[in-house]
């Protein structure tokens, strides 16, 4: 094999996976916090790809331009969300939590299909089919940007956590709910930002992400099993661990389909799965459960 | 009470009353066979990843009835089933199709999806009359209830080497190295097994580097491309979707990957969201498939028909397979006049139509159900539009080819 091919693959991989990464991000915030696995992932990011896709339709905003507006959108749509729904049923058994957000799922792609239609959609930016070449090494634009732009709203995010007041009264009832109640903190309101925040990520992802690939209502399953995948080999409720799990994933990928075949892509995302839950089962950067 | 009631029945009335209950039953059963309507279920992709598909080929069903009743042919009722692209559920949606009263069965677009429509009308003994699916052993495994005027997979691969090599001489420019990239489903492979067996049999001037299956669920093409170029290949033979082909052409033109020409078995690379995602990187490509020829009749008139009731929507084989399915349905029903499953069959037998929508001599079925010969042409973009350029007796325009460069357009 062609060390150029591979370098290629790699680099590609690399960029591609940030993206994927940061829209884990997003289930892994809800689900470290609220404990919730948001089936409706996927179809929040489809929501926030076609968000993007109409800022551009509208107001000819580049996706990369629309990523804070898709971004409070769906912060928006989150709070709501967890607020008027998914609060009502975060004391009932796990099964019900995952029916209720499956449905929601199902209720919002039937409602792009209304809207939207089946066909799939995409924006033609100047530089959509530009790429810049370095040597034999050779990275598309869209891809370039849209990998810088996940880099800048997770570091946004991490630090958002880190260092304001709000962040870190999230991560105390991520920590000790029982603990954040005594010590005064609304938690219901915490909770709905926390859910908030996890669909700004995926609006966020999503305007990013329509950057690479067209849109169409029936992506989000695909995304929802992606993410998934991610956050368990990162470890779920990381966030670091969520953009490594996106990096690895990204990478193996593309490496598989260059090594082997590319319809040996999902098998090799999942063999890393299934080689981490033997190995670690918490994930690579996640926290034992005693 | 109860007595009096007992009583009140005599035998006299009773065999009567028996007598008059058989009468009315009779009169809808007979009325059923000899019926004015026909209903007829259409079963395809109407959501999942083949939706596009689906519903362009739902739209050449919907300007059926109007077209063909102004032709004098019977009425038809629609019972639509939608497949959601999966397998299990095509079966489970032929089965509530013929639970809900359709007399015959038309779809399903997809080769999987249409040998599990397939089996289920085998057991049901209810006419299959497919619209597109190439899958070979569809018309092999000795069905008496599956008709279809689609090509195979060979025949589509046979008609492309003829269709490849008339191009070749005429333009003077012969690729001796192809990249095979196929979505790796039951279509794909079976086109992609075709083509394989048969490229030493046609002599193919060129020798196949690199066979690249991929998942029919891909985001990013880019590894796929990146192994296409590894290949250095003159030409790229592609059997792909829709969104696939979109991906597929951003990374050929991102990773500067510039060949003598794209050449298709398949759909997606002539579809109006292809054309419009790609724009003019979407031009040149040479699509070897089953397509419309409106040097026929009923094609005009289905065109006329469809720029009515879709305008802005182009007219491909998706449509026009769909449209000449129904057309094989409304024909039988006019000879049989009746929907009786048995009527039906022997009729669909012995259909012969020449005047449809699509290349070919016309529509006559063997003894397996299937059309001997669906011929296919090279079907070219331009400028956004989709050229008929071979064989002769149907092309519209001369072929482009080699195609142009990426950084010449």
């Amino acid at each position: 094999m062609d060390p150029w091919t591979l370098a290629n693959a790699v680099v590609s991989g690399l960029l591609i996976g940030l993206v994927y990464g940061l829209s884990a991000l997003g289930l892994s915030v809800i689900f470290g916090v609220i404990r919730i696995v948001n089936f409706a992932h996927g179809e929040i990011m489809v929501v926030g790809m076609f968000f993007a896709l109409l800022m551009f339709r509208w107001l000819g905003l580049d996706p990369l331009l629309s990523v804070p507006l898709a971004a409070a959108a769906m912060f928006g749509f989150g709070y709501v969300l967890q607020l008027i729904v998914v609060s009502r049923v975060s004391h009932l058994p796990e099964h019900m939590q995952f029916l209720l957000l499956a449905a929601i799922a199902i209720m919002i792609v039937s409602a792009l299909l209304l809207v939207f239609g089946p066909d799939a959609q995409g924006v033609h930016v100047g530089y959509a089919w530009d790429s810049v070449a370095f040597g034999e090494l050779i990275v598309d634009y869209p891809k370039m940007f849209a990998a810088v732009a996940a880099i800048v709203v997770a570091a946004l995010l991490l630090a958002f956590f880190k260092y304001t007041t709000t962040g870190k009264a999230i991560r105390a009832c991520a920590d000790n709910r029982m603990g954040a109640q005594v010590v005064g903190l609304n938690v219901g309101q915490l909770y709905a930002l926390t859910f908030g925040i996890g669909a700004a990520c995926l609006g966020a992802a999503g305007a990013i992400i329509l950057l690479l690939f067209e849109v169409h209502p029936y992506l989000a399953p695909g995304y929802t099993l992606l993410a998934f995948v991610i956050v368990i080999v990162g470890g779920l409720g990381s966030l670091f661990g969520a953009l490594v799990g996106g990096i690895l994933i990204g990478v193996s990928e593309a490496l598989a389909a260059v090594l082997f075949q590319p319809s040996m892509k999902s098998a090799f995302s999942f063999a890393l799965l299934i080689l981490v839950l033997l190995l670690r089962p918490q994930g690579l950067l996640g926290k034992a459960v005693r | 009470m109860k007595s009096r009631m007992t009583s009140a029945v005599s035998r006299r009335t009773l065999l009567a009353g028996v007598g008059a209950s058989a009468l009315a039953a009779s009169v809808p059963l007979r009325h059923g066979l000899a019926a004015s309507k026909i209903k007829v279920g259409i079963l395809l992709p109407r959501s999942g990843p083949q939706a596009q598909i689906g519903i362009d080929c739902q739209r050449g069903a919907d300007v059926a009835p109007e077209v063909l009743g102004a032709m004098g042919y019977p009425e038809m009722e629609y019972i639509l089933g939608d497949t959601e692209t999966k397998v299990d559920v095509a079966r489970a949606q032929a089965e509530k199709l013929i639970d809900a009263g359709a007399h015959v069965i038309v779809g399903a677009f997809d080769s999987g999806q249409t040998m599990a429509a397939a089996q289920v009308c085998e057991q049901k003994n209810i006419p299959l009359v497919v619209n597109i699916a190439a899958v070979t052993k569809l018309t092999e495994l000795g069905y008496k209830w599956v008709f279809r005027n689609f090509p195979t997979g060979p025949m589509i691969v046979g008609d492309a080497f003829k269709n490849q090599k008339t191009l070749f001489a005429e333009s003077g420019a012969t690729p001796k190295s192809v990249a095979l990239l196929h979505v790796n489903d039951t279509f794909g492979t079976s086109l992609s097994g075709a083509l394989m067996a048969l490229t030493p049999k046609f002599k193919m001037p060129y020798k196949i580097v690199e066979k690249i299956p991929y998942d029919p669920y891909g985001r990013d093409f880019s590894a796929e491309v990146r192994k296409v170029k590894a290949a250095k290949p003159e030409a790229l033979w592609a059997v792909s979707r829709l969104n696939d082909a979109i991906a597929i052409t951003k990374e050929l033109v991102r990773q500067r990957v510039d060949l003598m020409g794209i050449l298709s078995t398949g759909p997606g690379w002539y579809e109006d969201p292809y054309l419009q995602a790609t724009g003019k990187y979407g031009d040149d490509v040479i699509s070897l498939v089953p397509w419309v020829d409106y040097k026929k009749e009923m094609a005009r008139r289905m065109r006329d028909a469809y720029r009515k009731k879709f305008p802005g929507r182009s007219i491909t084989s998706n449509q026009g397979y769909t449209f000449d399915a129904v057309l094989i349905v409304a024909d039988a029903f006019k000879r049989a006049g009746s929907t009786k499953n048995t009527d039906l069959q022997a009729a669909l037998r012995t259909t012969d139509i020449t005047n449809n929508t699509t290349i070919g001599e016309g529509i006559r079925f063997n003894e397996k159900g299937q059309v001997p010969h669906v011929p296919c042409g090279a079907v070219q973009n331009r400028d956004g539009k989709q050229l008929v350029v071979l064989p002769k007796f149907a092309a519209v325009a001369e072929p482009i080819w080699p195609m142009r460069p990426w950084r010449e357009r």
